[in-house]
């Protein structure tokens, strides 16, 4: 990894070790496996919102549709896992053997062609990368070659989750219908749904978190990062600058759709399924308050954001399962009118400058000749 | 081949150009021509279709019909960007900086390299564009200004950057909308010398209001009159033409 002063300055620096430290000591040494389970269940929803970052907050394109993402990465996974758990000797009370149980229901005799790819590994995981961004790259060039964008583009994109969620909800012989694809046990030969598993996992998961945050730092700090800011202001000027605009955001979109099926294929590896409900509109525009209430403008902010509106999503849920979609909403409109740079924002602008003038202060206590201001901070 | 090209020393050639929007003719079957190195001042009324020019030349509004060739390539097939690349620079008449980034990352975007997807992620800021840039900021009045960001310029130094924008960019024909309006006093001497240093060795096409800026520069004045060419020539035969004091020196 190339991690020098310059690629993450001192506060992504810190950014980074303390969610290294949460994440790979903290969490996995106070949790019991359940909670750490749902920990990492959070954690896909970070992939997403990391994904959001570059292509809503940098590049000002925003999605409304990333669960088509999620989903289309979450079920490649599954449908590798469902081909691996239909063996013949797990099915032979179907009536025909060796196909995934809801084909049997609705009548399949064989397994589809375009199921037959997974029973590869490497293809599978080729698939969960290259699907979704052969289909953003569709999305994309279909509209942004066109100049569609703003709010038509995010409707359009809700329009699609609505229609991938309706496909596979109506398609169950294909894909399993409303229930999703269930039933998933190895991977490879090897149980996930032991505890043990669940915690290789987990550390899986966190490895491959950390791997996106670097390689969305990366993006970020390339001019094309600095193109996709001067994108989101002065599209015109970026155009007169020798650019092709629809280039930049179609490669915005895709990357933020890979990061989305990344999480997507390691939220079915840890949940043990995969249904339309986390495809749909509802699932996409929550993926959209994580980011926000994080901060669209932080890579670390979009990971607490998922983090931290999840537990309490898990914990308000638990004890109002009405009330949780009502405080949802409302704290989606209270980060947007009151903070919009979100958690990170808030800790850029109040919590930060604290730290650093108590730093300070204390540097001048040690140097008594160099008092910045005269009065300690403490 | 040779059929239907003009003549060599033409760098742009604009013929028969009309465009209309629904049904209206804000440029109606213009002609004209500019040569290499020359200084062309546009001036016209309001409505007359001087900034409409420049958006059809570089591609920002789509001709209705006519042609705009560029050192015989034909400019109305392209696309923005690609018009860019051909050798065409504009600047707008507001100032339009990138204001969420600084100085030095304003005139890096406009260096004329890495313009792919692919090539802006491999690009590296060596010292070809360091350089570069220290060269055009120090021209632009910018050299001390370098790491401020865009919004905390003034707005004489912001139509300064776009201008540095578009000289790092080193385009053979450049377009600029009304480059000192809006500016003080000192501001406007400042860029007029600016301007007069930064158009040599280059075709300059310059709407202008400002009637002694214009005799200053020119080689050559057009006044657009109702999206067509009222009068052409030097600024002297422009302003005793009878016809030109008729709709706009006269007012």
């Amino acid at each position: 990894m190339i991690i020098n002063s310059r690629f993450f300055n001192r506060s992504e620096l810190l950014g980074f070790l303390a969610l290294a430290v949460l994440l790979l000591l903290i969490l996995p040494l106070s949790l019991d496996i359940f909670r750490l389970n749902l920990v990492a269940k959070y954690l896909t929803y970070a992939f997403v919102g990391i994904g959001l970052v570059l292509c809503w907050g940098y590049g000002g394109i925003l999605s409304l549709g990333q669960g088509v993402f999620f989903g289309l990465g979450g079920y490649c996974m599954a449908m590798y896992l469902k081909l691996e758990a239909s063996s013949v000797a797990n099915t032979k009370i179907q009536s025909t053997p060796g196909i995934p149980d809801f084909m049997d229901w609705n009548q399949l005799t064989q397994i589809p062609l375009f199921w037959k790819p997974f029973h590869s590994f490497p293809v599978t995981v080729l698939a969960i990368l290259l699907v979704p961004a052969f289909f953003a790259l569709i999305i994309g060039a279909a509209m942004f070659k066109r100049r569609v964008g703003g709010v038509y583009f995010a409707i359009i994109t809700q329009a699609i989750a609505a229609i991938l969620t309706i496909l596979i909800v109506g398609q169950q012989g294909y894909t399993g219908g409303i229930n999703g694809i269930t039933d998933l046990r190895t991977l490879h030969g090897w149980d996930i749904r032991t505890d043990h598993a669940k915690f290789i996992l987990y550390f899986v998961e966190v490895v491959l978190l950390f791997g996106c945050i670097v390689a969305a730092q990366f993006i970020r700090l390339t001019k094309l990062g600095r193109i996709l800011v001067a994108m989101r202001e002065q599209e015109d000027r970026v155009r007169f600058s020798g650019y092709s605009v629809a280039n930049f955001k179609i490669f915005a979109f895709c990357a933020a759709a890979v990061f989305a099926a990344i999480g997507g294929a390691m939220f079915t590896l840890e949940v043990g399924f995969m249904s339309p409900s986390f495809v749909g509109i509802v699932p996409s525009i929550e993926m959209v308050i994580y980011t926000a209430v994080g901060g669209r403008m932080s890579i670390f902010g979009a990971v607490w954001g998922a983090l931290l509106v999840n537990f309490a999503k898990t914990s308000l849920s638990e004890s109002f399962p009405q009330l949780w979609l009502f405080g949802l909403g409302a704290l989606f409109i209270a980060v947007v009118l009151a903070f919009p740079n979100g958690l990170s924002g808030i800790w850029a602008d109040r919590v930060q400058p604290r730290i650093d003038r108590l730093l300070a202060s204390r540097k001048s206590k040690s140097a008594p000749g160099l008092v910045a201001d005269g009065a300690p901070a403490e | 081949m040779l059929v239907g090209h003009q003549p060599k020393e033409f760098l742009l050639a604009v013929s028969g150009l009309t465009v209309s929007f629904d049904g209206f003719k804000a440029v109606n079957d213009l002609s004209f021509y500019v040569e290499e190195n020359e200084i062309r001042v546009i001036i016209g009324p309001n409505g007359a279709g001087k900034t409409t020019v420049l958006d059809l030349i570089c591609g920002k509004t789509r001709a209705t019909s006519g042609s705009i060739q560029f050192r015989g390539q034909e400019l109305t097939r392209l696309r923005e960007n690609e018009i860019v690349q051909a050798g065409v620079g504009r600047k707008f008449q507001t100032p339009s900086v990138f204001e969420d980034l600084t100085v030095f990352e304003n005139l890096e975007i406009s260096f004329p390299r890495g313009r792919t997807v692919f090539g802006s992620l491999a690009f590296q800021r060596d010292d070809t564009v360091k350089q570069r840039v220290e060269e055009v900021a120090e021209m632009i009045f910018l050299k001390d200004k370098l790491n401020t960001y865009a919004d905390q310029l003034s707005h004489g130094q912001k139509q300064w950057l776009e201008i540095g924008m578009l000289l790092i960019q080193d385009p053979d024909l450049l377009m600029l909308d009304e480059p000192v309006a809006g500016m003080s006093v000192s501001e406007r001497a400042k860029t007029a010398e600016l301007l007069n240093r930064i158009i040599k060795d280059r075709s300059v096409l310059v709407i202008e209001h400002d009637m002694k800026f214009v005799e200053d520069i020119a080689h050559k004045v057009t006044v657009l009159h109702q999206g067509q060419i009222l009068s052409e020539g030097t600024m002297e035969h422009v302003k005793n033409d009878p016809k030109v004091i008729e709709v706009y020196l006269g007012h």
